[in-house]
């Protein structure tokens, strides 16, 4: 079977525990305003890889994975979109002990039997989900991402009855997602979930602005600047529990 | 004085572990009875003392004045330079733990004549020094120099091969050095006791009667060591000491043992005069002392630092030509740390943990050029020291010692960069490199330079076709190598010979055994953009571009091709199979005293150079840019992220390269992990990863470019930045621009 890669890091250090090979699969469906990889949102295009070519190459770091507790991330673009794929792919990767982890928005879940067929396998084989929870409010996500959060949410829902461990990760873009109410809202969210191991908060940067130039995309949040480390830490603050907002 | 004190001193062997190092020179044995393993952390190391803090600020105000001055603080002129040329000199006698300067002066640099007398001359022209006349005549008239004998012996096609750049950076003009004197045996035994071992030694050569040349050189080189080490004795005696005996005491012991690497210094300009591997030897005093109480953690740290700072003082002579190649006033005084015995115990004492920390209360620095025996074995918590110390100043290096052992057992040290040897037991003949990136265009146009359009390779006959076949460019690059190999082994033996004959490293060898295995260590550079060129004509489509004679002068490349440092095989093993072939070239040819050959893939800084030197390539790179130093891929092209790169580096086949394979990474802090703790985890596992993928060597920079472009504008905020290049480390300010360029150019690692 072949996926629609966009490209691959074979250091990354910040998506998953350890030193991990990471697969930047091709295609997504969110439009994220803040996103830095704008480059792989379009569903065609990229190199179109089998999965033995994928072990073949992943097998040449087992010695890293190994000194480091590390393993390997698909994330994207949205890898969910290539899910059976990934389930070939990490079904192999089980069979030489490697730690499997996704990086996924769950902008494409949906309850289908078709969807969630392939979706119940894969997290047999699946070790930690980095799941993005951009924003609580609906509307404020339909702008930021240009969808709605309803089967997003739906989707932490279904990994918590599954019992598939998650790094929720929340991108703080200033004017964007880093409202003191609405970070408490997610954080309640976050509180009824059993199997949630780390939260952490993504500063917004602008690291991959020149993309959307190249793209020749208007870039929307020009003018936007990374939030200060103050802001992070309130944040931090917030969806980790130490500091509770009244809602209003 | 404390009792325990006179007991040492009556009886300087007093607590130490009985073993065969007591009836026979054998300090590895010494220390494998002896040595403690130290498995904590950090925790127990101490601040610098307050003369530490004070001799570093005087040291500080030297190398600024030295700066000022034009890169040369003071330059002897008249003395030549002997073991015992010079009174004794000092920074401030009242302070220092640990005394010895190579003249009577610090910082001021030393006149060696005996490697030749006009590069002598010249370098001290370039600083706006002129040397006394007297000794310039004597070395011109009456006494011939190592330079004056190649240049006798060199043949036309030699001297082409050097002018063309095609065999390079060769130690014809300057010393060869890269031989480590065993050090350890002065403060171990004395030098009474070394003296007698050496006439022993002398009575058994010859023995069976028949007097050969190679006997003759024999017997006369272990008289000249004899009388060495009775000038080392002198030396002591000028600062001070009897060395004549055992030394007593750990500060004795750093003492004995700097003073007999000091005579080393005073009389060999080598191009690198490394240490080998004291700090677990002289742990063993330490540990001695401070179970006895006589000596305190300050203390000790206190002796390590001022040994150090006396390290980092090493100061040559040198000329513009070599300073182009070896930028940075380097002197590779090579410390060797950890590693694993064989036995299966860590070598890792306390002292491993001081002699990094000298990093932090001296602040960085490239020497002494700190390099790490890596092993999966070591413990953890030295694992994590080092990571945190190179996350920190960037001035650590790391060698596979899991890859060496096997073929140097657990008492080797890294000569310069990257090349291993038995301590005492072995030296080698450092012979430079070719450029296999020009050999391929001479392979290409029958042996005529692309740059100088001169005949110097022999005129097979040339490639005519106008796009480039891959099987027909191996074919003739292969005979292209069987020149080149031949040449060069020829040049290496001359030099050699006369570096013996003239120049020959009496004080080092002395603390050397009588046997001794010699390697010639034959080198390559330009093996990225081979390995590329010969990629490119493989699986893309290469044009030539020709001048009006019909010569190749520049390439055009129809579509894409697989680059080296991506971890694909389909141009990693075009390298690895290019340094195979090549050593195995090189070992058709006899070598001079029947050295052993071996080969490096190290270029240090003079990748610039060669790269300068080289005319435009079938890869694409073009006429004058530097090349890749050592083994690493070219800058830009490895863009599967830094461990794709180390897996391509680790690809390239040791037992075809034991002098050594050197590749220099930098990555920014951020890359490594969120906090501290995840980057010294993640950079200890890149470490254990690529021992165990069988990487050799790994410069480890982890810095922001940023910095970097700061520091070439602001050089006086940036005293003490040290980063690692090819090899060794150097301070970023004083490269030159072109070479600070090149820094900046290469590979960051740096993708989140």
């Amino acid at each position: 079977m072949k996926g629609r890669i966009h490209s691959i890091e074979t250091l990354g250090t910040v998506d998953g525990p350890g030193l991990r090979y990471i697969i930047f699969t091709q295609g997504c469906l969110l439009r994220c305003q803040f996103c830095h990889n704008p480059d792989t949102w379009k569903m065609t295009g990229g190199k179109e890889m089998t999965v033995a070519e994928l072990v073949q190459d992943i097998k040449e770091y087992l010695p890293f994975f190994e000194a480091s507790n590390g393993g390997v991330t698909v994330s994207g673009g949205e890898p969910l979109i290539q899910a059976e794929f990934i389930l070939e792919l990490f079904t192999e990767l089980k069979k030489l002990g490697v730690h499997t982890c996704i990086d996924s928005s769950g902008g494409c879940f949906s309850r289908s039997p078709r969807f969630m067929d392939t979706l119940d396998k894969l997290m047999e084989v699946t070790d930690l989900i980095l799941f993005d929870l951009k924003q609580i409010d609906p509307d404020k996500h339909k702008e930021l991402t240009g969808v709605s959060n309803e089967h997003i949410l739906d989707m932490a829902r279904y990994l918590d009855e599954k019992n598939v461990p998650i790094w929720v990760r929340h991108v703080l873009v200033p004017g964007g997602s880093d409202d003191d109410q609405l970070l408490q809202r997610l954080s309640d969210f976050i509180a009824t979930l059993s199997n949630v191991e780390r939260i952490d908060v993504l500063p917004y940067h602008k690291l991959g602005v020149y993309k959307w130039e190249n793209l020749g995309l208007d870039y929307p949040l020009a003018g936007v600047e990374p939030p200060s480390e103050e802001r992070v830490k309130n944040a931090e603050a917030i969806l980790n529990r130490k500091k509770v907002i009244a809602l209003t | 004085m404390k009792v325990a004190e006179e007991v040492t001193k009556n009886d300087p062997w007093n607590g130490f572990r009985e073993g065969n190092w007591q009836s026979e020179i054998d300090v590895r044995d010494f220390i494998l009875k002896n040595f403690s393993l130290y498995e904590g952390n950090e925790e127990f190391l101490a601040g610098p003392t307050e003369a530490t803090t004070e001799l570093w600020k005087q040291v500080m105000e030297l190398t600024k004045e030295e700066r000022e001055r034009g890169g040369v603080y003071d330059l002897d002129t008249k003395i030549v330079s002997t073991i015992i040329s010079h009174d004794a000199g000092y920074l401030d006698k009242e302070k220092e733990k640990v005394v010895g300067v190579q003249t009577d002066v610090p910082f001021k640099r030393s006149l060696q004549p005996f490697g030749g007398i006009r590069m002598a001359a010249v370098s001290a022209e370039s600083y706006g020094y002129k040397l006394d006349e007297e000794v310039e005549k004597i070395f011109t008239e009456y006494r011939k120099t190592h330079n004056q004998g190649v240049f006798d012996a060199y043949t036309p096609e030699i001297r082409a091969a050097r002018r063309a750049g095609v065999v390079t950076g060769l130690p014809d003009a300057y010393g060869r050095g890269r031989i480590i004197g065993d050090y350890r045996r002065v403060a171990l035994y004395g030098v009474d006791k070394l003296i007698e071992a050496k006439q022993a030694d002398l009575a058994l050569i010859g023995g069976n009667g028949v007097m050969s040349d190679d006997v003759i050189r024999d017997r006369e080189e272990h008289s000249e060591q004899i009388r060495a080490l009775q000038e080392l004795k002198q030396l002591g005696e000028i600062y001070g000491f009897d060395i004549s005996k055992p030394a007593s005491n750990a500060q004795e012991a750093f003492q004995w043992l700097y003073l007999g690497y000091l005579a080393a210094i005073k009389e060999q300009n080598g191009a690198a005069m490394s240490l080998g591997r004291v700090s677990t030897f002289l742990d063993v005093y330490i540990e001695r002392d401070l179970q006895n109480g006589v000596l305190t953690e300050e203390e000790a740290q206190e002796l390590v630092d001022h040994f150090v700072m006396k390290l980092r003082l090493v100061k040559f002579a040198r000329t513009p030509e070599y300073n182009e190649l070896f930028s940075g006033d380097p002197t590779w005084v090579t410390e060797s740390l950890a590693g694993i015995a064989e036995d299966g115990r860590p070598l890792v004492t306390k002292n491993s943990y001081r002699f990094l920390h000298t990093l932090d209360n001296l602040g960085p620095a490239p020497e002494p050029n700190l390099t790490v025996l890596w092993s999966e074995k070591l413990p953890d918590n030295y694992k994590k020291y080092c990571a945190a110390m190179s996350i920190k100043t960037s001035s650590i290096q790391y060698e596979n010692d899991d890859l060496m052992r096997p073929h140097y057992g657990d008492d080797y040290g890294i000569a310069c960069c990257v090349s291993a040897m038995r301590i005492g037991k072995q030296m080698q003949f450092f012979g430079a490199r070719v450029n296999l990136a020009k050999a391929l265009l001479y392979a290409i146009n029958g042996g005529v330079d692309e740059k100088s359009k001169a005949q110097v390779a022999p005129n097979y006959a040339p490639i005519t076709s106008e796009y480039l076949d891959y099987d027909e460019v191996m074919k003739k690059y292969d005979t292209m190598l069987d020149w080149l190999a031949g040449v060069y082994v020829n040049t290496l033996n001359i030099i050699h010979y006369m570096h013996d004959k003239y120049s020959y490293e009496r004080i080092e060898m002395a603390l050397h055994d009588r046997e001794v295995l010699r390697t010639m260590a034959c080198g390559i550079a330009g093996l990225s953009v081979v390995a590329d060129s010969l990629s490119a004509i493989k699986h893309a489509k290469v044009r030539t571009i020709r001048d009006e004679n019909g010569l190749a002068v520049d390439y055009e490349i129809e579509g894409d091709y697989p680059k080296y440092g991506n971890n694909d095989d389909q141009v990693d093993q075009i390298a690895a199979n290019l340094v195979k072939s090549f050593m195995n070239k090189i070992k058709q040819h006899k070598t001079y005293r029947n050295s052993m050959h071996t080969q490096s893939i190290l270029t240090i800084t003079s990748n610039v150079v060669y790269g300068k030197k080289t005319g435009n390539t079938p890869d694409g790179r073009k006429a004058g840019e530097p090349f890749a130093p050592g083994a690493n891929p070219l800058h830009g092209r490895d863009t599967n992220g830094s461990l794709a790169s180390l897996s391509s580096v680790a690809k390239m086949p040791y037992d075809y390269s034991l002098d050594g394979i050197s590749n220099t990474f930098s990555i920014v802090p951020k890359a490594l992990g969120k906090d501290l703790d995840t980057q010294k985890a993640n950079l200890a596992a890149m470490l254990d990863g690529y021992a165990k993928k069988k990487g050799h060597h790994l410069n480890v920079n982890v810095f922001d470019r940023e910095t970097l472009l700061d520091a070439m504008e602001h050089p006086e905020q940036y005293p003490q930045l040290t980063i690692r290049v090819s090899g060794y480390a150097v301070n970023f300010i004083k490269l030159t621009r072109e070479q600070q360029i090149d820094v900046i150019n290469r590979t960051f690692h740096e993708s989140l």
